[in-house]
């Protein structure tokens, strides 16, 4: 996602960490990261992904007085076939039919407090596939460079989306 | 600590139990924490009712990054260079999922000793949920 300022801080990657289930003290604790080679706390490998934070336009987050695809009195607050996705023009993960097919990360260094990222998105190939469960799978890929305030390459990540015919139940 | 060369061997395994009987709840976690509110993940309702699936199913990158765990686990902190995963299979509350990285290679970049691995995360039935590739430095 692209991103004109991306602030890595301390609490945020402590909570990152607590979700995805990483008691590691390097992720949290000064003191303790201090005396290890990272010299200090680091964040987690997939922590980048949580720039969507920071993307004002991100779709997947509820926005004040906008409408919102998740439920409430109704079972979605937008027309349900919006809410599918399967519009060609349906973002990739927007709808219920978009799903994360691939995400790759290649480190130049790791994350730090204090970090001030931006990331640029530029669009990869895109392909199609037939699926017995899923119907014809459309495949699109996105690159994205995350830079530091000197416009040093960070993380280079690569991601596939996935938009599916059907439900899939695997 | 990091892995050095001369104590590991291709074919080497390490495996970690990285998430048992996963909960509801960890995927809200989740969800506030990487900022991806996709309500398939989080709302029952909008899961079953519009997008068609039996119950809520975890974001993907929530299994990469309880994946990620067992690498730097295995690696060590701040020696990663590339971690690159498939989703295979959806993650559902209640699974509980190992996750196994096995040595392919170890090799010498200019001049920088790097290991590579195959990582692959399954479920309580031995199904396969993500498979992937991680490269990391090493100490000689």
């Amino acid at each position: 996602m692209a991103v004109e300022r991306f602030p890595v801080e301390a609490s945020h990657i402590m909570m990152f960490a607590r979700a995805v289930g990483d008691p590691n003290p390097v992720y949290h604790d000064q003191a303790y990261a201090e005396g290890t080679e990272a010299g200090g706390i680091i964040a987690p490998p997939t922590f980048a992904q949580a720039s969507a934070q920071f993307d004002p336009d991100y779709r997947l987050r509820p926005k004040i007085g906008e409408p919102w695809m998740g439920s409430g009195r109704e079972a979605t607050g937008i027309r349900p076939e919006a809410a599918g996705g399967a519009g060609d023009d349906a973002p990739v993960g927007m709808g219920a039919r978009g799903l994360h097919a691939e995400q790759h990360f290649e480190y130049h260094r790791h994350l730090k407090p204090g970090d001030v990222l931006s990331a640029t998105v530029k669009p990869g190939e895109t392909w199609e596939k037939q699926s017995k469960r899923a119907g014809t799978l459309k495949f699109s890929e996105t690159i994205t460079e995350y830079r530091d305030s000197h416009g040093e390459l960070v993380i280079t990540a690569r991601s596939v989306g996935v938009t599916t015919e059907k439900a899939v139940e695997s | 600590m990091a892995l050095s060369a001369a104590s590991i061997e291709v074919g080497d395994t390490h495996t970690e139990v990285l998430v048992e009987d996963l909960k509801r709840t960890q995927l809200v976690q989740y969800a506030g924490a990487s900022g991806d509110y996709n309500p398939v993940h989080t709302d029952e309702k909008f899961v079953t009712e519009v997008a068609g699936y039996p119950t809520v199913f975890a974001h993907g990158m929530l299994t990469m990054g309880m994946t990620g765990k067992l690498i730097t686990n295995y690696v060590g902190d701040a020696r990663l260079t590339n971690y690159g995963v498939r989703f295979v299979n959806q993650v559902w509350p209640g699974d509980t999922l190992t996750g196994t990285a096995e040595v392919t290679a170890i090799r010498t970049e200019d001049g920088q000793h790097l290991v590579d691995l195959t990582i692959t995360t399954v479920n309580q039935d031995d199904v396969p949920v993500l498979t992937g590739t991680a490269t990391a430095r090493i100490d000689p």
